[in-house]
């Protein structure tokens, strides 16, 4: 089996980001950019089927600019066999959109035949939580969202999804599209010998149209603010203040 | 000129960042506040750098190290250079000096170290020979095959968890123009050979936990095997290998005065007094400005001694500039910080504290800001005849 994983290039998420001065979105020139966290976790799980003998090749790919390159090697030594890079857009700027991202990897799946996909639940630059969603949409596959464990065995996946009131467990049939959440794994470090070889690994480039696909942005920013700046707080001398404080505020 | 990273420079450098941030940093406060490594945490390091394939980097691969460039190498040291050096130290960087065993002491020294099975120190430094390598008293003498070996070796780092330790010891003397001239041996000494003792060493404000030690011989009788490279060939074995320390204790500075510098400037954007940030006012601003030069011209200078180094280049100058200027640098660099956090700078609350007395030793050892000079100096007017 095939395990393809998307990975996208992203601010570092230790980077305290500026809005660009006319507010149409974060400023992303010269800063630090790294792999979505989130996409670290798939690449760390689809490794570690590998390794348990039940994944036979791990193929990362990103959509992007042509940095994402980075990204993918990234991806290369924390494990992965091969990547293909789709350089979307020239510009650091240009967030190419979920249902976009989901096309080029329908046809990626196309010509890959893989018989998993695992993403990551949202990329943390703009929360969309939409691509793997999409592609199950697109590529009419069974889905299991934000998994917090997976277990994959034959020709079915049992994911444990973390949900609002718990965790629930379901099992769906392969091929399958897994985005997975924070709790799944804790992703490794990129050992020294597969640095070195990450570059030996083959990374193929192609383009949208290779796919067939229009990447021309459908959504339009209106404006992008920084968050409200938090009040002080208040430092409180005993728990009868406390609970006073709280019934004045209103919240208990 | 190329001033670029490679893919692989920049996937090195953030693997040995995370791996320093997530491994390193949370256990600093306490093996400060307690001077001491506990052994399982030593020993955990150490491993999971063994794992990862990082363990003794910068040892060829013919001998089972990662073979890195001095380049790629010197990129490793600048980013363990963020963290507590007591820490760092079980990331294995092994005396490279090793790579002058033969026969087998490939087998007994070498290949272990470079295991993470057997741990080194080296030993030069004697009470009354510091930056006068040659004034060392510490003496061997024949006796039948053997030697055996009387004196004292002070100031020793690592000797803690050392297995053996690289030891420069005088093995005669040669009259020259110039007066007595010391002839040393370089000898491998097992810790528990009768006659030799490790005893505890001197406090110091720098790098608590990363601790002194004495080396005491006692009539310590060693035979021919122990000894690495030729006899009376120390001072050769040392300017072969020597050279490395030099270059890591600068990118070590480099390493650590970004760690601070960072703190310093994240302080100087929120600490508000007269109703703004501090770094709005020139004074504070300024200062921000010349450490960041400082810090970059102190990465570029080493980085460019180890480039030369890898492109067979004479560099003892340029290394020694390296040394000298990144190692007064972050005393600068440090002192600054410390400043612009004002009193709250002074205690142990922030690390700042600790990197200011942590400073204070990088312009002392491997050769005092005052050798380097020397060492330009002379390599500067030695050819014009002065
Ligand atoms: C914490 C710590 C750990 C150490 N670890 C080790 C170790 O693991 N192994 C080891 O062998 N050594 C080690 N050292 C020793 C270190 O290398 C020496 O301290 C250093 O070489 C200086 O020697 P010294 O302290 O005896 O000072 P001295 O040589 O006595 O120097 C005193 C002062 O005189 C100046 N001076 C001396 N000669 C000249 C000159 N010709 N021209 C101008 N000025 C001069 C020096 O610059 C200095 O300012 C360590 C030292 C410390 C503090
Ligand atoms: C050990 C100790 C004991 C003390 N004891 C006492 C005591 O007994 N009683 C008492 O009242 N206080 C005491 N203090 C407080 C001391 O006086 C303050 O620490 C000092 O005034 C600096 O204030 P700060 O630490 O808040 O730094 P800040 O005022 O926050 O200064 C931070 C940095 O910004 C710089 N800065 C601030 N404003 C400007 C400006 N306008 N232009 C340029 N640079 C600026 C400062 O020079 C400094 O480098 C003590 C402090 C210490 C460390």
């Amino acid at each position: 089996m095939k395990v393809l994983v998307p990975v996208k290039r992203v601010i570092d998420y230790n980077v305290k980001v500026r809005v660009k001065a006319d507010g149409s979105g974060v400023d992303l020139a010269n800063v630090k950019m790294s792999m979505n966290p989130f996409d670290e976790i798939a690449v760390e799980e689809a490794i570690r089927l590998k390794e348990a003998g039940k994944a036979e090749e791990v193929i990362a790919v990103s959509i992007g600019v042509k940095q994402s390159q980075e990204t993918l090697r990234t991806a290369l030594a924390m494990g992965a066999d091969r990547a293909i890079l789709v350089i979307a857009t020239d510009d650091v700027h240009q967030d190419i959109e979920p249902l976009a991202v989901a096309k080029i990897l329908k046809g990626i799946i196309d010509e890959e035949q893989p018989g998993l996909v695992l993403a990551g639940k949202q990329a943390i630059d703009n929360d969309m939580n939409a691509t793997g969603q999409m592609l199950a949409a697109l590529t009419g596959w069974a889905q299991g969202t934000f998994a917090s464990e997976l277990d994959v065995d034959g020709d079915t996946a049992t994911v444990t999804r973390e949900v609002d009131g718990g965790l629930q467990t379901i099992k769906v049939k392969m091929p399958a599209i897994v985005t997975v959440d924070l709790r799944l794994n804790e992703p490794r470090y990129a050992s020294l010998p597969n640095i070195m070889k990450a570059k030996k690994k083959p990374l193929d480039e192609k383009t949208p149209a290779d796919y067939g696909v229009d990447v021309a942005n459908r959504l339009e920013i209106v404006g992008t603010k920084e968050p409200e700046a938090r009040a002080a707080g208040i430092i409180v001398g005993s728990v009868d203040e406390l609970v006073e404080k709280l019934k004045e505020a209103g919240a208990v | 000129m190329q001033f670029g990273l490679s893919e692989e420079q920049e996937m090195i450098v953030s693997t040995v960042r995370s791996f320093v941030e997530n491994e390193i940093y949370p256990h600093e406060a306490e093996v400060e506040r307690t001077g001491q490594v506990p052994h399982e945490l030593g020993e955990e390091v150490k491993r999971k750098c063994i794992d990862l394939g990082f363990y003794a980097c910068n040892f060829p691969q013919e001998v089972g190290g990662a073979g890195l460039s001095h380049l790629d190498f010197t990129l490793v040291e600048r980013e363990l250079g963020r963290g507590s050096m007591a820490l760092t130290h079980f990331f294995g960087r092994p005396q490279n000096i090793l790579m002058a065993c033969e026969g087998e002491q490939r087998e007994r020294y070498l290949l272990p170290a470079v295991r993470g099975e057997r741990m080194d120190a080296l030993a030069m430094t004697e009470p009354d020979a510091g930056s006068d390598v040659r004034g060392m008293k510490c003496q061997a003498r024949r006796d039948g095959g053997d030697w055996v070996i009387n004196g004292s070796k002070h100031f020793i780092s690592g000797a803690e968890h050392a297995d053996f330790f690289i030891v420069f010891i005088a093995t005669g003397e040669d009259d020259t123009p110039k007066g007595p001239k010391k002839r040393i041996t370089t000898f491998l000494v097992d810790r528990g050979t009768p006659g030799f003792d490790v005893r505890e060493g001197y406090n110091s404000v720098s790098h608590k936990g990363y601790k002194n030690y004495i080396l005491a011989f006692d009539n310590c009788r060693l035979p021919d095997a122990q000894v690495l490279g030729e006899v009376d060939g120390g001072f050769e074995v040392m300017n072969t290998w020597l050279y490395a320390t030099r270059l890591t204790v600068a990118a070590f500075c480099v390493g650590r005065a970004r760690r601070c510098f960072d703190l310093a400037l994240e302080y100087s954007a929120e600490r508000k007094q007269f109703g703004q940030p501090i770094g709005k006012f020139q004074g504070v601003g300024f200062q921000i400005a010349d450490m960041i030069t400082e810090i970059d011209a102190a990465d570029w200078l080493t980085l460019a001694a180890a480039w030369r180094l890898d492109n067979d280049l004479p560099s003892n100058r340029e290394i020694a500039s390296a040394k000298l200027y990144a190692s007064e640098m972050l005393a600068r660099v440090t002192d600054t910080s410390l400043q612009i956090f004002g009193g709250m700078g002074l205690m142990d609350d922030f690390p700042i504290e600790r990197f200011w007395r942590d400073a204070r030793v990088e312009r002392i050892w491997d050769g005092t800001s005052e050798i380097q000079r020397h060492i330009i100096s002379r390599d500067l007017l030695r050819p014009l005849g002065a």
